[in-house]
Order: C-alpha cells, then sequence, then structure tokens
C-alpha cells in the first residue's frame, strides 16, 4: 500500500516537471566546478588503475592483469559481493583481485584500503560502466 | 583417421602416466572421401613464453607448453607434423625464443612455425627467422596445399618511425587492448606473393592456410582483426575448399564466409575473453560461434591447450577437450556449409552460469 503511494506520488511529480517545461530549480545545487573537480578526482584514479591493471611490476613476475583481463573483461565487478565457489564464502572484489595478485601474479596482496586498491576497483568497475548490478551472479 | 580412436590410443597411453588424468586435447580433422588420404597434425599455439630474469621463467605459461608438447608426443599414431600457431614469446627476446625453442625441440617429428607479434615487434622477427626459418611460405602434403602468412605486420609509420626503441615497440604491441597498438596486416608484397603462390594450383585443391590472427574482422580494439582481410578472402575464394586456421584470440572462434571456413585455436598460456565480455565496445563475433565456458582462474590449464589437425573432405573438424567442461567438436557440416558445433547448436546450450559477461 505504501510502495502504492509512492509510486504514485513519484507519477505526479513526472507529470507536473513535464507540464511545467524546464525543470523546476532545486535547493542546493551542486555548482558545475564542483562536479567537474569531482568527476576529474575519479578519473585520475582510474587512471592510476589502468596504469597498474597494466603494470608488470605489479606482483614479482611480470605477469600485468591486464594479460588475461584486456580492459578488464572477464571480471564481472557487478556480481561482487558473491560466494565464490573456489575460495568456499562470500567475497568482495577486491579480496578477488588479491587472489590474483597473488597466484597469476605471484605477489603480495594489498590492503583493502590501499590506494593502489581503490584505483583498481575504480578502473575496473568504470570499463563495466552501465551494467546492471548483479550481486552474486555467477 | 578415426578421431574416436586416435584419442582412445592417446588416453590409454596417457593412462599409464599417474599424473595424467585429464588431457586438454584439441584436435582438428581435415578429411579426405579416400580415407586412405587422410592424415593428422598436431597444432600447438599463443604459449607467451615470459621471461623474469636469469634462468626464471613465469612458471603457469612454461607447464602450458611443455604440457602440450608432452601431450602431442602420446599421440598414436604420430601426426604427420606439428605447426606452433605463434607468439611463442611474450616479449620476443632471445632468453623467451630460445627458452621456448629448447621446450618445442622435445617434439616427435618435423616442427612448422607462424609469425605471432609477440616474437615480431623486438627485432622485427630477425631473430625468430634464425631459429625458424621464413615468415611466410607454403608446402604441399598428400594433396592439400598449406599456406603460412606473417599476418601480423602492420604500417611502416608504425613500425619503423612512431617508437623511439625496439623495447617500447615490442610494449606497445604486447598490450592486447593498448590503444597505442597498430591493427594487423599481411600487407601488399605478402598479398602479391600469395597471389603468385596460388597460380596454377587447380581450383578443387584443398587449401588451409595458417596466420595468427584472424583472416577477418571480429573486433579491432583487441586486434581480433587483419586490417586486409577482405584483400585477401578475395585472393581465397575462388579455390572451394578453403580453411583458415588462426591463433592469437585464445579462445574456440569458427566462420563461414564463401568458400572460405575460419577456425580458431586455444593458447597453451591462458585464455581470453570473448570481445562481447568488453561491456564499451561492439565486437563481431561471427554469429556461428557458440562461445567457450568461461574458464576457471583457480585451474590454471582451464580453458587452454592445443589441437591436433586430422585430414580427410579437405575441411577441418577441430574437437575441443575442455577441462572443467563439456568436450566439443566444431566440425564442417557439408549441408550447412559451415562449420558447426556437433553438440551445441543454438542458444540453450551453455550452463547459464558459466556464460562470459
Amino acid at each position: 500500500m505504501k510502495k502504492a503511494i509512492i509510486g504514485s506520488g513519484l507519477a505526479a511529480l513526472a507529470g507536473l516537471s513535464l507540464s511545467l517545461g524546464p525543470a523546476p530549480a532545486r535547493a542546493d545545487e551542486f555548482t558545475k566546478q564542483d562536479v567537474e573537480r569531482w568527476t576529474a578526482q575519479f578519473m585520475q584514479v582510474v587512471a592510476q588503475g589502468r596504469a597498474l591493471w597494466t603494470d608488470g611490476k605489479l606482483g614479482t613476475n611480470g605477469v600485468a592483469c591486464a594479460q588475461c583481463h584486456p580492459n578488464a573483461a572477464n571480471t564481472h565487478p557487478e556480481t561482487y559481493p558473491k560466494f565464490q565457489k573456489q575460495i568456499g564464502r562470500v567475497i568482495t572484489l577486491p579480496e578477488m583481485i588479491n587472489w590474483c595478485l597473488r597466484n597469476p601474479l605471484e605477489g603480495q596482496p594489498l590492503g583493502l584500503d590501499d590506494p593502489k586498491m581503490t584505483a583498481m576497483v575504480a578502473y575496473v568497475t568504470y570499463e563495466r560502466r552501465g551494467v546492471k548490478l548483479a550481486p552474486g551472479q555467477h | 583417421m578415426n578421431k574416436s580412436y586416435s584419442r582412445r590410443r592417446l588416453l590409454q597411453t596417457a593412462g599409464s602416466m599417474a599424473a595424467v588424468s585429464v588431457l586438454p586435447l584439441t584436435w582438428v580433422e581435415l578429411a579426405f572421401a579416400k580415407s586412405e588420404q587422410n592424415f593428422t597434425f598436431a597444432y600447438i599455439s599463443d604459449s607467451h613464453i615470459q621471461h623474469i630474469k636469469g634462468s626464471q621463467f613465469v612458471n603457469n605459461w612454461d607447464r602450458g607448453l611443455i604440457r602440450s608438447v608432452a601431450e602431442t608426443n602420446l599421440i598414436s599414431p604420430q601426426p604427420d607434423f606439428v605447426m606452433f600457431g605463434g607468439d611463442l614469446a611474450q616479449l620476443g627476446t632471445r632468453a623467451e625464443l630460445d627458452h621456448g625453442a629448447e621446450m618445442l625441440s622435445r617434439l616427435h617429428g618435423k616442427q612448422r612455425y607462424v609469425m605471432g607479434e609477440h616474437d615480431y615487434y623486438l627485432d622485427l622477427g630477425e631473430y625468430w627467422s634464425k631459429l625458424f626459418g621464413p615468415q611466410y611460405y607454403s608446402f604441399n602434403h598428400k594433396g592439400v596445399h598449406f599456406i603460412v602468412l606473417n599476418s601480423v605486420l602492420t604500417t611502416d609509420e608504425w613500425t619503423y618511425k612512431r617508437w623511439p626503441t625496439a623495447e617500447q615497440r615490442m610494449l606497445e604491441m604486447a598490450g592486447l587492448d593498448n590503444p597505442n597498438g597498430s591493427p594487423f596486416m599481411v600487407g601488399e608484397k605478402q598479398r602479391a606473393w600469395l597471389a603468385d603462390d596460388l597460380t596454377g594450383i587447380s581450383k578443387d585443391t584443398p587449401i588451409v592456410v595458417f596466420s595468427h590472427s584472424p583472416l577477418q574482422k571480429i573486433y579491432k580494439g583487441w586486434n581480433f582483426w587483419t586490417d586486409d582481410a577482405e584483400q585477401v578472402q578475395a585472393l581465397l575464394q575462388p579455390f572451394s575448399k578453403v580453411n583458415v586456421i588462426y591463433g592469437h584470440v585464445h579462445q574456440i572462434q569458427y566462420n563461414q564466409i564463401g568458400n572460405i571456413s575460419f577456425n580458431s585455436v586455444m593458447a597453451t598460456a591462458w585464455p581470453w575473453p570473448y570481445p562481447q565480455g568488453y561491456a564499451q565496445a561492439q565486437s563481431m563475433l561471427p554469429k556461428l560461434t557458440i562461445p567457450m565456458n568461461r574458464a576457471d582462474p583457480f585451474f590454471e590449464r582451464d580453458a587452454t591447450g592445443w589441437q591436433l589437425v586430422d585430414v580427410n573432405t579437405g575441411r577441418v573438424d577441430l574437437n575441443y577437450n575442455l577441462y572443467s567442461n563439456r568436450s566439443r567438436t566444431v566440425a564442417f557440416d557439408p549441408k550447412l556449409g559451415h562449420p558447426a558445433d556437433k553438440q551445441f547448436q543454438g542458444e540453450a546450450v551453455l550452463a547459464p552460469n558459466q556464460v562470459h559477461y
């Protein structure tokens, strides 16, 4: 019942904005400069992530993430957290990245809040932008 | 040649090796009407032997090549020859090519080689040619005309003028998804050679072309692509039975364009995602191709392997043995006029949880 009310409320709002032409002004809008700065900050971290993704020095054997995952394909970040059957529990994407660092790259895992980890997650997720979230999917 | 017999024999032989429980067999069959004309050849590709330092190489990729060589040697009866489909090295160094050549030297019987971009762009194939011979050539074997092309060339500007060092040129081309790379091409000189080579070959002679890159356009962003593919295809179309076998893509692909059947081979090193797995780009994966199931990264050899080519109607059939999934056979279907998976056809065949995405 509550859902229906909210639903009809949203529909009414949508109808209103349509009938009035341009969208009504909103309080406390982000400034263009703010949005540009935040986007630039994010894209800078994405670029750092891309650099790490293609860096043979991330592990110890020269193998880079991009060797098996060009454009971070087949990493399906939208499915995490999920039950990783080979590990036997529900894990997040950074834990899977650490599995790859330890195994194919024969390197050391990163801290989950390490800026390098953040950058790689940003890159992987950015390459997958537009894909619907599907937590738990295999 | 009866492939199930061949496979059974291999499995029996392998059964005596306690360590081997499942074999990553992929083989290709080229059949003739008269069974006495049949023959087989093995196909190993994309080993990406990668030097770390000193005598250290990436173990994962070494194991893939060592295993494929050992298993090829177990085939009974032995294939007539072994093709290596390119990308023996990761960065084209002498250390990598020597180490790879040393492992391949354990193969029984005649070996022939195809140039890959990872072998080429450090010294433009100079050391590779010293080890393995010419970069493009043809030969006849039991009524089949075989052609090997170096399909990984690109523009002179990119090759000779753009990069300050050979090492950087190699690294730029080695990154599959690197936007600084350049589209592969066979080039005018080799196309002229090919036209000349095909003169005097009767139009009903079965032809098998080996190239490293697909001689068809699938996805430019990863160089699953040859820029002058249409011009090469035009030279081959007059022949009634043409088969192109290519590496580079590290996955099962197949297609039919006119008289030309296309089949890709798996890598011994690692599998690649299908291009449609990259959400930001459109790929042109042939509609015929039913993709491989997704590889299990926890099993290093999953979705890697090698192939035995069995020569019978002048068309190629490939049998893929996948470690963690059901085996597949992609064979030329004379009724359909193109390669088709014998078991998996249509959408409903892949396990839903193993689709690439």
